[in-house]
């Protein structure tokens, strides 16, 4: 199979060819001894536990018995893209962006795409994501998905040349852009050199960006819209990253008993009394938002909070819903989404997937488990997830029993082999299996930073990225044009990222 | 703001302010304990500090004896009491880091980093080699926290629900701090009969003044030698004193007033009323009525205070 490596020619590493956007960093990386990188690697540890940049899980326990919040491992080396890939990248991550925004409307009102038979109409309406209560319901802009996540990986094609393939949507409440913007902050602490020998495309400015877009997404009714941040409390996984973006932001940070509907208006509870909420950029999953509409029997939740959201006096991003339109059953249909929506061809490439719920792809499917990478529609953070060539007999049998039995709740996908990075492990420098998650924001237009979180499997050989999982994470460089100014120039957007 | 925010900053002062007075409170009996003195007298000490804490059945569920070992570990690093410097710097921390958002980077990175430095001390054997010098680092934990609040917030809401969290804690513990011979001896102090008693008083004295920082502040205000009507007036009269009780109640009625709102009026009138007693109040008048007994009524209206601050701002009924 062939292997592609984002820096190198080819694996292994040693006297291979390097890519000519890595030069400039290659011949520092060269430069540097290898104790130096170690020690700057406890540095960065060292900081990223003081600063209480952690993540929570669920019934673990440290060494004392106490905490329960760990590092994502941080890896010191950038992934570096360069900026006509990542131009083109842009462009394919807006359309689709759009496609999905554009179908998330028409699932919720007139259903075109179902009537022209594209996707089955038990598609979306036996799918736990859709959400009848959102039937007719207008948002501002006709936005669902304000800020998504779509994940990106490389692989080679039949020349062994890198091509990149979404290989999912993240519609509902993607997390991580906390991670590529301190991984930043922390690159540019420990090697600032770095920045001053590359044009590095800024990201600092995100949370302007996202924060223009939760206002954009207000209606005209709410002058001066007071946009909070929801979050499920201090104990969620990623309560650093909603801290954290309310903080940049400049808004409160408000937990759902913070929160109380009156008259179809929502409220947060505060010292000087009750005060309006208008935008609620929620961090929580649609089922806990409002126990009168999802969970009767929760205790979670603001009630009313459907109510108010129905009657245009609140908006809620991502709005209820979206999860149904990222759904890895509905994954596949995403190309002639944007053919049928924008009349375009899609600039991003799907990784080819076989529907299970379709007799041929079915049949394909269960000859061929042992190469193929089968998933759970439903499943999430690499689980629910069968890597055939790297699976026993036994595991390849279950899993042909679940899919006999319920088809329509597995897809199949050839088993990619994902683009490797430089990454610092304990033997040194080592390839290890990357991915990318750009974060793309959709207010009045569509808008991203420049690249996104990368995350890296750190274990030899894996091709599992997730946190939950063992994954780390790296900084992402999007290397700016050399038309683009002197580099003095670059270096001051660097400190004062608020243009662009 | 949010009265979650507000009682999330008002907690992590006070606990943090309870893990220094704790940390004041031990270090005096620690000291103490290396002065030449009879294991009747020394077992008495510490059980006033059990019993002005407010943890004596707690404690003694635990350990069959009190002994300094016992109790400082029980006050030190046992996470089963809420009151321990453990719990407390746990406390403060968690309730920094639920609203770390509203603090100053470096206000949340003290909390945290004195959290995750507390952890690394106890685990190993530092606190046990020296008590003393574990206690001064808990004083200069809380000096930090409380000078990078000062040192970088806005004074804003979350700032003066902050403050109002200090003095309420403050004003409380150094009552208790006075009151620490009560509980030891179990009577009252004045009048020491014998010249045994006298030179003790004068030690114990002295030890609570340095407790509280206070004892050069004593010589230079009354270049005299050490008098309990006079420990009594700096620590409970004086309104230039940081840790007095007519200093803290100060700076409560000061933030309350800033913080007012349409519940907060009684609240706000009773602090006035409690801070005009120490304006207006003597010395001569606190030993009529009896230092403890004076004491406890201050401690039950500084209580009071604490339930009125929660229920006209932090946990509002909609």
């Amino acid at each position: 199979m062939h292997k592609f490596d984002e820096m190198y020619e080819q694996l292994p590493y040693a006297g291979a060819a390097v890519r000519e956007h890595y030069k400039r960093y290659e011949q520092w990386l060269a430069r540097q001894p290898i104790d130096l990188m170690r020690s700057r690697r406890e540095e960065a540890e060292l900081i990223f536990r003081r600063v209480g940049i952690t993540f929570a899980v669920y019934g673990a326990k440290d060494e004392d018995g106490s905490g329960t919040e760990r590092l994502i491992p941080f890896d010191l080396l950038p992934r570096i893209i360069p900026s006509d890939e990542w131009t083109t990248m842009q462009k394919g991550l807006a359309q689709r962006a759009n496609a999905l925004n554009r179908f998330l409307h028409d699932v919720y009102h007139d259903q075109e795409i179902l009537r022209a038979g594209i996707i089955a109409r038990e598609q979306i309406e036996n799918n736990a994501q859709f959400r009848p209560q959102m039937m007719g319901v207008d948002l501002p802009n006709n936005v669902y998905s304000s800020i998504a996540g779509i994940d990106i990986v490389r692989a080679p094609d039949s020349s062994g040349k890198g091509e990149y393939f979404v290989l999912e949507d993240n519609l509902r409440v993607p997390s991580g852009v906390s991670y590529m913007l301190e991984n930043r902050k922390m690159m540019m602490r420990l090697f600032p050199e770095l920045f001053s020998q590359n044009r590095v495309a800024p990201v600092a400015h995100y949370p302007d960006l996202l924060l223009e877009t939760l206002r954009a997404c207000a209606t005209h009714t709410m002058s001066d819209p007071s946009v909070v941040v929801l979050t499920p409390g201090m104990y969620n996984s990623a309560y650093f990253e909603h801290a954290f973006l309310a903080q940049q932001m400049g808004v409160e940070l408000v937990e759902v008993q913070d929160l109380f509907v009156k008259e179809d208006f929502v409220y947060k509870r505060t010292t000087h009394g009750p005060r309006r909420v208008d935008v609620i950029y929620r961090r929580v999953d649609d089922d806990f938002l409002d126990p009168e509409v999802f969970r009767p029997e929760s205790t979670l939740g603001c009630a009313g909070l459907m109510r108010a959201y129905r009657a245009g006096n609140v908006v809620i991003c991502n709005a209820v819903g979206t999860g149904v339109a990222d759904d890895k059953s509905i994954y596949p249909y995403v190309p002639k989404m944007i053919e049928f929506y924008l009349g375009e061809k899609p600039i991003l490439k799907n990784v080819p997937t076989h529907v299970c719920r379709n007799k041929d792809d079915l049949a394909y499917t269960l000859a061929n488990l042992k190469d193929l990478v089968v998933k759970e529609v439903h499943g999430a953070g690499g689980y629910g997830m069968l890597i055939g060539p790297a699976a026993t007999q036994a595991e390849i049998e279950d899993f042909r029993k679940a899919i006999i039995a319920k088809p329509d709740g597995y897809i199949a996908q050839p088993t990619l082999s994902l683009s490797s990075s430089p990454t610092f492990v304990e033997s040194g420098i080592a390839p290890r299996h990357i991915d990318l998650r750009p974060f793309v924001l959709t207010g009045k237009e569509v808008q991203m930073v420049p690249g996104g979180l990368t995350r890296v499997a750190l274990k030899e050989g894996s091709l599992v990225v997730n946190s939950s999982q063992g994954g780390g994470t790296k900084d992402t460089w999007v290397l700016e044009g050399e038309r683009r100014g002197t580099r003095a120039q670059a270096q001051t957007q660097t400190q004062s990222q608020s243009q662009d | 703001m949010l009265s979650r925010t507000a009682d999330h900053l008002f907690w992590m002062s006070r606990y943090t302010e309870r893990a220094e007075n704790t940390a004041r409170l031990l270090d005096v009996n620690y000291q103490t304990s290396l002065l030449p003195q009879s294991a009747e007298v020394a077992k008495y000490g510490w059980q006033g500090l059990l019993s002005i804490s407010e943890l004596l059945p707690a404690f003694t569920q635990k350990y069959d004896q009190i002994t300094p070992e016992a109790t400082m570990e029980f006050m030190v690093k046992d996470e089963s009491n809420p009151s321990s410097i453990i719990s407390c710097l746990r406390a403060a921390r968690e309730n920094a880091r639920a609203v770390r958002g509203d603090l100053t980077t470096e206000a949340w990175e003290t909390q945290n980093t004195t959290w995750l430095e507390v952890k690394r001390i106890l685990r190993g054997n530092e606190f046990e080699r020296d008590p003393g010098q574990f206690f001064e680092w808990v004083k200069f934990r809380s000096h930090l926290s409380r000078g990078v609040t000062l040192g970088t917030m806005l004074q804003d809401d979350a700032f003066y629900f902050s403050r109002l969290g200090t003095f309420l804690e403050r004003a409380d513990n150094t009552a208790r701090l006075i009151d620490v011979k009560f509980h030891a001896l179990n009577s009252e102090f004045f009048g020491a009969a014998t010249e045994e008693d006298q030179e003790y008083d004068f030690y114990h004295w002295s030890a609570i003044l340095r407790s509280v920082s206070a004892f050069e502040v004593y010589r230079k205000v009354y270049r005299d030698t050490i008098k309990p009507e006079r420990v009594a007036e700096l620590l409970i009269l004086r309104p230039d004193m940081p840790r007095s009780l007519r200093g803290c109640m100060h700076e409560v009625v000061a933030n309350l007033d800033r913080l007012k709102n349409e519940q907060s009026a009684d609240t706000l009138r009773r602090a006035g009323k409690l801070l005009a007693d120490l304006q207006y109040g003597r010395d001569e008048e606190i030993l009529a009525t009896g230092l403890h007994a004076y004491l406890t009524q201050f401690l039950d209206r500084v209580n009071d205070l604490g339930v009125g601050v929660s229920k006209d701002f932090l946990v509002p009924t909609t």
